[in-house]
């Protein structure tokens, strides 16, 4: 009996302990409340689209299909905390270069193309290299001449956009062929948002880098430590360095998603904001933004918690305006719940409510 | 209460997960006494101060006070207001800081600084206690010693009735030792009770009134110093009798094969950006030699440069007689080079990572980026070497950094043991490690010679370096300045040497 309880004891401590106990805790208390509001929020109906299709329809969906491209975001952000033990605020920037590049490609120039000037993979294979690019020179900044990375990633911050909006001569060019527009929305014949099947191919393909390679092991070593790192023979430097390229593939995926929702783009608003998102994503999955140890499921599902408490709100008809604000609060109780010193203080409490139990019994 | 006590803990309990770190520990400090507080790592010295300043909380037991009664301690702060000061081994200052902002930051009164007032009290009471620092220097371009020093300054100057030193000494020189002797001694006479944790016993010898020895979370007794001989006290301390440590040399005999002649490694002319002047280097297989020399003289800037540590200028490099290029650690690694390094915090530990990540860091590294192992593979490794080198941990999953500092440094061992290298480099394996994981590490040293393992050992304490090398080069100045092998290994000739006095 007794061995029965120090089994349930350990287990629960097992939980609370797992970093994935925060954002699902989250989660779950979204979800309750949404239940608790309206029933219908977790209800899916099948509807007929604008182009002829039928697809899936509901809260949850939109979840899932919104959240997407934080989802993505959050394996590069990830990393790049990890390894570097800052943040790269230039993502949204990045978004609107990527994508921006890769309408180039695909209209050639043109504002109003009336055919595709490029097949669509060689757009995306465009805007990846362009992304590594833009990573690579944050990396750069950061890695070789140890500039943070805050300060290093505030450059394309702030010259981004306009480099986006320099690449198509300013002008905002319309894609022509209705199949760019699956990327960011339905496959015809698949009720599911094509988004939801990019973001299980990013989360396969990292897994199996996580698995196959020693990506996480070294980039935890150097966040960790970087002098004894070196001296077991890793290479900081490169290490800081791949893992910004990788956030740069990622934000060339997330830029295909966005550029796709729309099918054009519009530079100061696409992805705005973004960054702060997927850095919060990272701190809500319970990983140091300090750099050092990381969970990459939990930074994953961080990034839908925001989203999940984004439809929510708008669903109480938050307005967008005052979304920010709400948002914010319910970030805060999030992110001092999941704060280290408060949760010793209430495993200290769960220690002295327990014995208390057992005088009774 | 005693009238001349000044602390007094009675029955402290303390456990954390898994282990009881401390049991029932009694402890009781007098006015004016310095109390030696031994036991090896782990025995529960570290945990017994944090509870005493308040880092960590106790679960049981009293802490009582001259003239305050019993005291509640919950906060480092608290244990500042109770007159109860702490140096710990490793600096807890703010180096970017001046000297005299660390010696007053978080102790003036109001919001307003006087900084003129506070850079003269500060350079007052430098000059007063002989230390070599001005008080706008920033901290961090002083010395590691000097560091120290302020740190103890600014303990002194907080009106304290109690002081801990948390080995002090680990990285000082002997001339900054007995100066911070005289400090010790000048401020038991005016009343203050100093606690000194070290592992030196020839220090706790020259300054301390009474010992207190601590095993496995245990009081073992309090003693005075002149009824304990030190044979006694490593004794009690390690729980048994102790083998003579003088002779572990001769048990195993050294390496016989045929190619125990053969230079594994040859270097000429080497030189890296450290500042060290080019040196020539060479070892056989099988043999233990050793850099001596004081601290600063180059010593471990010579491993460093061997290693690919720093970056290497000149110099040519062979193994078993081919030409090598060692530019980084990797390079050193690739050729069977492993390379314990001196500062095991900085250094060697990677502190979240858990004991079976950093046992396996090297050779994962050495097998690829691509080839990591499997989770079965590491436990297997990490198992193998947790009981190899009796490394005490709850499992293979405990974060390093929640391990005594010896059991860290067994654990960097492991990493590099396990890398089967042909040349082990160890630089300063045993600072701060209690004396029987010591003679654990040096008789390890001897076994792997013996299977024909080539190493070269650092330390700071000669006596350890007779013991297990076999051949020792001098340094001076960041110079090798001699060699010394056979007949001449004895503390004279290594002294006059290291003097310059050729002649002796």
């Amino acid at each position: 009996m007794s061995k029965n309880i120090k089994n349930k004891e350990s287990l629960l401590k097992r939980l609370t302990g797992n970093q994935l106990f925060i954002p699902i805790i989250a989660i779950i208390l979204l979800a309750v409340i949404n239940l608790i509001n309206d029933p219908g929020f977790f209800k899916i109906t099948p509807v007929i689209n604008n182009a002829g299709n039928t697809v899936l329809s509901g809260y949850l969906i939109t979840i899932l299909d919104y959240g997407s491209e934080l989802g993505i975001l959050a394996i590069g952000m990830t990393l790049v905390t990890a390894a570097s033990g800052g943040q790269d605020i230039s993502v949204g920037a990045t978004i609107a270069i990527a994508g921006s590049a890769m309408l180039r490609v695909l209209c050639g120039g043109q504002a109003r193309p009336t055919e595709l000037q490029a097949p669509i993979i060689v757009a995306f294979l465009v805007a990846c290299v362009v992304g590594m690019l833009c990573g690579a020179f944050n990396g750069m900044l950061v890695s070789v001449f140890k500039i943070q990375p805050m300060i290093a990633t505030l450059i394309l911050f702030t010259a981004g956009r306009s480099i986006a909006a320099w690449i198509n001569n300013n002008e905002l060019p319309i894609v022509p062929d209705p199949k760019f527009a699956y990327f960011g929305g339905f496959i015809p014949g698949c009720p599911i948002p094509t988004t939801v099947f990019i973001v299980i191919a990013c989360i396969i393909v990292i897994a199996l880098v996580l698995k196959f390679t020693n990506l996480g092991l070294y980039t935890q070593a150097v966040g960790i430590n970087e002098s004894s790192s070196r001296l077991n023979g890793i290479n900081p430097t490169f290490i800081k360095f791949l893992a910004f390229v990788i956030l740069g593939l990622c934000v060339a995926v997330a830029a295909l998603i966005k550029v796709s929702r729309l099918s054009t783009i519009n530079y100061s608003v696409i992805a705005k904001d973004i960054e702060m998102d997927a850095i919060l994503a990272v701190a809500l999955g319970g990983n140091a933004l300090s750099g050092g140890k990381f969970n990459m499921w939990a930074s994953i599902l961080g990034a839908y918690v925001i989203q999940f408490l984004t439809t929510t709100l708008y669903k109480f008809n938050v307005q967008s305006d005052a979304l920010a604000a709400y948002k914010a609060v319910v970030v805060i109780l999030l992110v001092v719940f999941s704060a280290p010193t408060v949760r010793e203080k209430m495993n200290q409490l769960t220690k002295k409510v327990k014995p208390a139990k057992k005088e009774v019994a | 209460m005693d009238d001349n006590r000044v602390l007094e803990m009675r029955g402290i309990n303390k456990s954390f997960p898994g282990v009881k770190a401390l049991q029932n520990v009694d402890f009781s400090l007098n006015k004016g006494e310095i109390h030696a507080l031994m036991g090896e790592n782990g025995a529960g010295k570290s945990t017994l101060i944090k509870v005493l300043t308040g880092v960590y909380s106790k679960d049981a037991g009293t802490i009582t006070l001259e003239g305050q009664g019993e005291v509640a301690i919950h906060s480092p702060q608290d244990a500042q207001k109770c007159g109860i000061s702490t140096v710990y081994q490793e600096i807890t200052l703010c180096p970017n800081l001046t000297v005299a902002e660390n010696m007053y930051i978080g102790r003036t009164k109001g919001n307003i600084t006087n900084w003129k007032k506070m850079s003269e009290d500060a350079d007052k009471l430098l000059s007063l206690l002989e230390i070599p620092a001005k008080a706008t220097q920033q901290l961090g371009s002083c010395s590691i010693a000097v560091q120290q020093m302020v740190a103890i300054a600014r303990a002194v100057d907080m009106e304290c009735k109690v002081l801990i030193l948390d080995e002090p000494t680990s990285s000082l020189d002997e001339q900054e030792v007995e100066k911070l002797f005289n400090l010790m001694r000048g401020l038991k006479k005016r009343g203050v009770g100093i606690i000194f944790v070290t592992h030196f016993l020839d220090q706790v010898y020259e300054v301390c009134d009474k010992i207190t020895v601590l095993r496995d979370g245990q009081l073992v007794g309090e003693y005075e110093i002149k009824d304990l001989p030190r044979v006694k006290l490593v004794a009690k301390m390690l729980g048994k009798e102790m083998d003579d440590l003088s002779d572990i040399k001769g048990e195993g005999g050294s390496y016989e094969g045929a190619d125990a002649d053969e230079h594994i490694f040859d270097a000429r002319e080497l030189q890296s950006n450290a500042g060290i002047k080019p040196f020539d280097f060479y070892i056989k297989k099988g043999e233990v030699n050793g850099f001596t020399g004081l601290l600063g003289s180059g010593r471990s800037e010579c491993v460093r440069a061997i290693f690919g540590a720093d970056r290497v200028l000149k110099g040519t490099v062979k193994m078993h007689g081919k030409d090598v290029k060692i530019n980084k650690p990797l390079d050193a690694m690739r050729n069977g080079i492993a390379y314990l390094p001196e500062d095991r915090k900085v250094d060697g530990i990677i502190g979240d990572l858990s004991v079976r990540d950093n046992i396996i860091l090297a050779l994962q590294v050495l097998k690829g980026f691509f080839k990591p192992f499997s989770k079965a593979e590491a436990y297997a490794f990490a198992d193998e070497y947790i009981k190899k080198l009796n490394i005490k941990t709850a499992s293979a999953d405990t974060p390093i950094k929640s391990l005594s500092g010896g059991n860290q440094q067994k654990v960097i061992l492991a990493r590099w043991l396990l890398m089967h290298p042909e040349y082990l480099i160890l630089d300063e394996p045993t600072r701060g490690i209690d004396v029987g994981t010591k003679v654990d590490i040096q008789k390890l040293v001897l076994e792997l010679a013996k299977g024909g393992m080539s190493v070269t050992f650092i330390s700071s304490e000669t006596d350890e370096m007779l013991r297990t090398c076999s051949r020792l080069i001098v340094m001076r100045d960041r110079k090798v300045v001699g060699e010394l092998s056979g007949e001449d290994l004895t503390q004279n000739k290594i002294m006059s040497t290291i003097a310059g006095e050729s002649n002796v």
